[in-house]
């Protein structure tokens, strides 16, 4: 009885409490907005992508929610309502992302997740949201085959994919005279590494239509040593050798390679290296030509937003922004764009995932990296402008500067709507608008 | 003829730091019978500590020389430690089970210690280049090599000659062999086997350290590190013979040449190339190359 007694009395206390917070519940709902984060907290692309998208996001997060944003981001979070990050990590592979994905939706309740760089991990998740009817925004990931192999209404990807940086980058080598009758690659072997070579050796056979490939190698992913695959690009002496190598495995390929002679004798380009040089530093050969995956970092170009973003980041994170931030960045702007696009249109009421979805579609925007533009797939994938530079090591400063930078146009190095990226580049990238 | 010697200097450098690796993986086996899958772990181990010792001397103006001498004393105190603290402390308690188990609880070392180095270094990527630049370059047949890398091979050879003539023609190393010959035979002659458990334990790990210290200064140190390692010197030792210090230099020099072959040749079958030479040695010598097939005792 007396046990009876205390369960009951516990029950009516914690129905007294829990009563009155259910109520409450949809109130303090339409004050916030809440915002499954995925970005690598751990794991091989923590480093250069993982930590940084974080550290990118909880920056503009804390920014939206102070109001202390640029116009026309000035609004308090998302249109007044907080913005409430859940933050999960990205490690541990896309069957474990799926369940991840799941548990932010059914048992955290998120409005809406946003995040994800794995191309794996995308193309894991992007179904499973679809089935759920949530919706779900990718920040970065670089295949195209996300929506070139299926069609997705609640699915978005904020920036562009990976045929930009090879594109981009075949065109700035083109616009420099970079000499490449003979070429060799080195790329990791896995979707990343394979897609972008595909990609730039295509985009090489248009611009270079005489190229010859030699070396063509594609070592496992995290190798760490490239002793053997450095005596075979040597012993090519290509003009060129290109590379879509990143983080710890691009640092240790470039800190094996210089004093090896690679880079005096070839012309090193690196499609998505700005990341690596703040590590690097005098390490990282002049010269060498690279890609940031966007027009990023100390690539990009002078606009309020991006003053906002590039030095207030590195305020409180004590480097500069390179990509991975850039790219979580533009997706959270984009993000509030569509909400409060939404909120203007239902009475400033806290939008339904299909009002979020309507505005989203064929969404444009300014970021930090410039304008965002939601063209391709049926407005649901973005394009964006993309700049390439040189590295040249400033001792004043301590850093690597980028010079020599040429940016290109969203629709110069994209393909347009309704064409796959590898036809449109092996298709001679027709109708491109570079001017 | 160029691309053959360029592929054999390519093959050898890079079978230098497995076979040191292998070497102390094959003694754990030979003298515990052990397969000691947190092998890799202490070539991680070895590596971070190394970076650490860099760094400091690095930070307090010491020249890359001090440096590398300060790297390699740094390491194989701490390794020597560290194997002898687990050995007494954990895989003694274990002595006499069934094989199994031992594998389960050095897989359960490997999981600990790959946590354990994200807790101490975190998880980005660090490296500590200095030493690399100690040698200078070499020029062979238009190619430059770094002399970091080709005196690898004469510091590997040294080991591998140290650790044959230890074995062999020392009163240590002939016990250390009584007991990988017959344990019960050496305990009734009075060696005490523990002691040689802990010595051989202890040596396997400072040689793992040693060839992650000697590999630090040329690669990006990173979570992951371990894993990659621990699946080659397993390859290297299967084709020597498990237990076999001659098994573990020719299975090295194999699968350093084989993959320095395909990147050469055939890029796309690296990783095949060397599982194809694994499983040819099995199907002819299922014991591998240098092990001699042994009676069972009932």
């Amino acid at each position: 009885m007396g046990h009876f007694w205390r369960t009951s009395r516990a029950a009516a206390l914690t129905a007294a409490i829990a009563i009155p917070v259910a109520l409450a519940a949809p109130a303090c709902a339409e004050d916030s907005f809440k915002l499954g984060v995925v970005t690598f907290l751990s794991g091989p692309a923590a480093d250069s992508f993982g930590i940084p998208a974080r550290n990118g996001g909880q920056f503009v997060i804390d920014e939206l929610n102070k109001g202390a944003a640029p116009a026309p981001y000035d609004k308090v979070g998302f249109g007044g309502m907080k913005i409430e990050p859940v933050v999960v990590d990205e490690n541990g592979g896309a069957t474990k992302q799926v369940q991840e994905l799941r548990n932010l939706y059914e048992r955290e309740n998120v409005d809406v997740v946003l995040g994800y760089i794995g191309s794996g991990d995308c193309l894991a998740v992007a179904p499973i949201a679809e089935e759920l009817k949530k919706m779900l925004v990718l920040m970065d990931c670089g295949t195209p085959r996300i929506f070139e192999e299926a069609k997705y209404n609640y699915v978005f990807r904020t920036a562009a994919h990976a045929t930009m940086d090879n594109v981009g980058l075949i065109r700035y080598m083109k616009a420099k005279n970079v000499k490449m009758d003979t070429l060799s690659a080195i790329n990791q072997d896995y979707a990343w590494g394979q897609d972008s070579r595909a990609d730039f050796v295509a985009a090489a056979g248009q611009l270079y239509p005489d190229v010859k490939l030699q070396a063509d190698l594609l070592p496992k992913f995290g190798a760490g040593q490239y002793g053997t695959e450095i005596s075979a690009l040597v012993s090519a002496g290509s003009d060129v050798i290109y590379s879509s190598l990143w983080g710890g495995d691009l640092q240790a390929f470039i800190l094996q390679a210089t004093p090896r002679g690679l880079p005096k004798r070839s012309q090193l380009v690196l499609s998505a290296a700005d990341h690596v040089l703040p590590p690097l530093g005098d390490k990282m050969p002049d010269g060498t030509i690279i890609g940031a995956r966007g027009a990023y970092g100390l690539m990009s170009q002078k606009s309020p937003v991006n003053d906002w973003f590039f030095k207030g980041y590195q305020n409180v994170n004590g480097v500069y922004p390179v990509q991975a931030a850039y790219r979580i960045a533009q997706s959270i702007l984009g993000l509030k764009t569509a909400v409060e696009k939404a909120m203007a249109k239902n009475g400033s009421k806290k939008p339904s995932t299909d009002e979020l979805i309507a505005a989203m579609t064929g969404l444009e925007w300014q970021s930090p990296g410039g304008l965002i533009q939601m063209k391709l797939a049926d407005g649901h994938q973005a394009i964006q402008p993309i700049a390439f530079s040189r590295t040249k090591y400033n001792p004043d400063l301590r850093r690597v500067d980028l010079v020599d930078i040429q940016y290109f146009a969203a629709e110069c190095v994209n393909p347009p709507a309704g064409v796959k990226s590898i036809e449109w580049i092996k298709g001679g990238m027709a109708g491109a608008k570079c001017n | 003829m160029y691309l053959f010697l360029t592929i054999v200097l390519d093959g050898l450098i890079e079978a230098s730091w497995l076979f040191v690796v292998a070497l102390g993986l094959t003694l754990v086996f030979g003298v515990l019978k052990i397969l000691n899958i947190a092998h890799g772990s202490f070539y991680a181990l070895g590596a971070y500590i190394a970076a650490t010792a860099v760094t400091i001397a690095a930070a307090h103006s010491l020249p890359p020389a001090l440096g590398f001498v300060a790297m390699l004393i740094s390491v194989a105190l701490i390794a020597s430690i560290v194997g002898l603290l687990l050995e007494r402390g954990l895989l003694k308690l274990f002595y006499g089970r069934d094989e199994v188990v031992l594998l389960l609880v050095t897989y359960a070392v490997f999981l600990i210690l790959e946590d354990t180095t994200k807790l101490i270094w975190g998880v980005n990527p660090i490296y500590a280049s200095q030493p690399y630049e100690l040698f200078g370059n070499v020029e062979f047949a238009g190619l430059y090599y770094v002399g970091y890398d080709l005196l690898l091979i004469p510091a590997a050879a040294a080991i591998g000659l140290a650790v044959w003539f230890g074995l062999n023609r020392t009163v240590m190393g002939k016990i250390v062999l009584a007991v990988i010959h017959n344990e019960e035979m050496s305990v009734s002659m009075g060696v005490r086997v523990n002691r040689v458990y802990a010595g051989a334990f202890a040596f396997g790990v400072l040689l793992a350290a040693l060839a992650g210290a000697l590999t630090a200064p040329k690669i990006s140190m990173q979570p992951g590190l371990s894993s990659d390692v621990i699946i080659l010197s397993f390859a290297i030792v299967v084709i020597g013979g498990l237990g076999s210090v001659e098994g573990a230099a020719i299975g090295a020099v194999l699968v350093g040449l084989a993959r320095a072959t395909s990147v050469h040749l055939m890029p796309q079958a690296e990783l095949f190339m060397i599982y194809l030479i694994m499983a040819a040695v099995l199907m002819f010598r299922p014991e591998g190359l240098f092990k001699r097939e042994t009676a069972r005792r009932i």
